[in-house]
């Protein structure tokens, strides 16, 4: 029988929520090809977090005190003896920072490509179609594996619901990895975050957020005034924090903070899925961009197609004019 | 120190996008093209090493006759010469071809660093410098900030996610993916660009490398993404549509 095996990430022993989210990528895929499903961990077998994979028929937990911290070549010498092991049909991965640095090594060991970040899932007469985003964003590429296995993915952030994964006993084994500290080229060092945070953007209710769309530093009072307003917060896409215009304790997104308010207004802001990350769990997002196929605009609930200073100029007056 | 580093044309970032006839890839005419942001920041990094611990830049790039302005873009930044893989069907080769390539392409070079940009603009694989350390059996780490020269080798800062950072010490030789946004660019002076016509410039055939275009997977079509919220758009004038969009926020959405 074939399996789809779904590598997991664990925060504090528990598996992260977009591991799930690759779980449940990996139970649809064994659904339709009536492969068993494999989900695999590192850590120790005892592990609370193993428990909450059920959806797998069989879970390995993957031990080796030389994983005790990441290095993608522990980790690609791991996966790879698992994967000679098992034999899997599919590999799914989580599209995440870790994965994205050991996934392609992986991939090549194995003389396969990894298709990265796949947003959707199609499966007709045992041909898997696979989605992936082009041009950040802007345009879908649907692709296919070519002949051979296994066939490896990685899904990305928020494109599969968690929750579909359903329930069954799992068993879990221990699998000891054969590693040597010497194949281990790399030190990492502690991971440590940057300045302390003076803006809390999180509990912030309203957001302006302004993206390379304003060209020029100077013309950030544009936004400013808008947002005092509205009585926001300002906010920006990663551009606008590396340029200097903003801190970087103002940057949404995957590399930034995750903010949630009741508005969000995005304005000249693309919406690459790194910046959307950040934002799409905001109750209203409203777009202010030029271009009518902007992907920001696939996720705003109400949109202006227009020139950001011609169109934030006349919102800010309105703004005064209904606040009185 | 020797650095190569990766450099890819994609199309220029506000370029309209059309999808051809075939439906498989943009219409690339009418596109102006330019050099990948994050490659911009690798060629940056080796640049600021070179000046700092001396050594040579040589730029890298594979694809059709275009991308030699690109490469004569970075030898104008300061590179010292350029090795351009020459092949009107790029898109043929899926990333472990396109890495394959290179690796063959700078295999007698022995260069101590090799950069690459951490993703493309186009593609957006975020692959293909990782494929390349796997390739020539060296280590690599991703999504870097900073390079820093150590006794035994390097020490750089690695991005993690929700603003976290991470140091890595390694040895060279090895391969690091840049993220973009760390330092300031430059701009090619007058006298860089001078220069850069006499700089050597190798190009070699992609055919003549002997790889093997057989692809693992395969890129069959592309469309234009479907909104997976209803939109409502806010039309008419600027004045017209930002009225609009203040009685929304006062009705609907109840902000104002
Ligand atoms: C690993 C990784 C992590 C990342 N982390 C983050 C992150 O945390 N946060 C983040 O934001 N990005 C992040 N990025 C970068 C992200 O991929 C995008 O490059 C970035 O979000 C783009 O910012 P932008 O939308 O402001 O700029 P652009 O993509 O350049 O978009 C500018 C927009 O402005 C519009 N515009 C231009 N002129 C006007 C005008 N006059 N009027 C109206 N509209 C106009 C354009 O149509 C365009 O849509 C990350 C990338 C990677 C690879
Ligand atoms: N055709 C190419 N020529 C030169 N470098 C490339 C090419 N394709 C990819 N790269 C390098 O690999 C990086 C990652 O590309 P990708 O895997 O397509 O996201 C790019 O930023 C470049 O540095």
């Amino acid at each position: 029988m074939s399996t789809v095996l779904v590598f997991l990430e664990a925060k504090s022993g528990e598996p992260t929520r977009i591991s799930l989210e690759a779980l449940a990528a990996g139970a649809q895929i064994a659904a339709a090809t009536g492969a068993a499903l494999a989900a695999a961990m590192v850590g120790a077998a005892t592990g609370a977090g193993f428990g909450m994979l059920g959806a797998a028929e069989q879970v390995f937990a993957i031990e080796d005190p030389l994983l005790a911290a990441y290095t993608a070549d522990g980790f690609t010498a791991s996966y790879a003896q698992l994967i000679a092991q098992v034999k899997p049909e599919f590999v799914v991965l989580p599209h995440t920072y870790q994965v994205r640095d050991f996934a392609p090594r992986l991939a090549t060991r194995l003389g396969r490509v990894l298709i990265s970040d796949v947003t959707g899932i199609a499966m007709d007469a045992g041909k898997v179609t696979l989605t992936r985003q082009l041009f950040q964003g802007k345009l879908n590429g649907q692709y296919h594996a070519v002949v051979g296995s296994p066939t490896l993915l990685s899904v990305q952030a928020g494109a599969f619901r968690a929750e579909a994964a359903a329930a069954t006993q799992a068993s879990v084994t221990t699998f000891t990895p054969n590693l040597d500290a010497a194949s281990i080229r790399t030190k990492p060092g502690e991971p440590f975050r940057a300045a302390a945070q003076t803006v809390d953007l999180a509990s912030a209710p309203l957001l302006v957020s302004v993206g390379r769309g304003i060209k020029d530093e100077a013309n950030l009072p544009l936004v400013k005034e808008l947002a005092e307003a509205l009585g926001a917060e300002l906010a920006a896409s990663r551009p606008i924090c590396d340029a200097g215009w903003l801190p970087m304790e103002r940057q949404v997104g995957s590399s930034g903070q995750t903010v949630a308010p009741k508005l969000y207004l995005a304005v000249g802001i693309s919406g690459a899925i790194q910046h959307l990350v950040g934002m799409k769990g905001s109750q209203c997002v409203v777009a202010i961009n030029k271009d009518e196929n902007a992907p920001i605009f696939e996720i705003a609930d109400y949109g202006i197609v227009g020139d950001l200073f011609e169109v934030v100029p006349a919102l800010t007056a309105a703004v005064r004019k209904a606040k009185g | 120190m020797k650095i190569i580093v990766a450099i890819k044309q994609v199309p220029e970032r506000d370029a309209r996008i059309r999808i051809d006839s075939a439906g498989k890839w943009i219409a690339l005419d009418e596109i102006e093209f330019r050099m990948n942001e994050s490659d911009a920041y690798a060629l940056e990094e080796a640049l600021l090493l070179k000046e700092a611990q001396g050594g040579e830049v040589v730029v890298l790039s594979a694809g059709p006759e275009r991308v030699g302005q690109t490469i004569r873009e970075a030898l104008a930044k300061g590179a010292d010469r350029g090795i351009h893989i020459a092949s009107d069907r790029l898109g043929e080769y899926d990333a472990l071809g396109v890495a394959r390539l290179m690796a063959a392409a700078i295999a007698d070079e022995q260069a101590d660093l090799i950069l690459t940009g951490l993703q493309s603009d186009d593609l957006g694989l975020g692959q293909t410098g990782v494929i390349l350390a796997e390739l020539l059996g060296i280590p690599h780490s991703s999504l870097i900030l900073k390079i820093e020269k150590t006794e035994v080798g390097i020490r750089v800062l690695r991005e993690l996610e929700d603003g976290w950072f991470q140091h890595i010490e390694m040895t060279t030789p090895a391969l690091l993916t840049i993220q973009s946004g760390n330092t300031r660019l430059r701009y090619a002076t007058l006298m860089g660009i001078k220069k850069a016509r006499s700089k050597d410039l190798r190009v070699i055939e992609a055919d003549a490398l002997g790889v093997d275009a057989a692809r693992c997977v395969s890129l069959d079509s592309v469309m234009l993404p479907s909104r997976q919220k209803t939109t409502q758009m806010l039309t008419g004038t600027p004045a017209e549509a930002a009225a609009a969009l203040v009685e929304k926020l006062q009705q609907e959405v109840r902000v104002l």
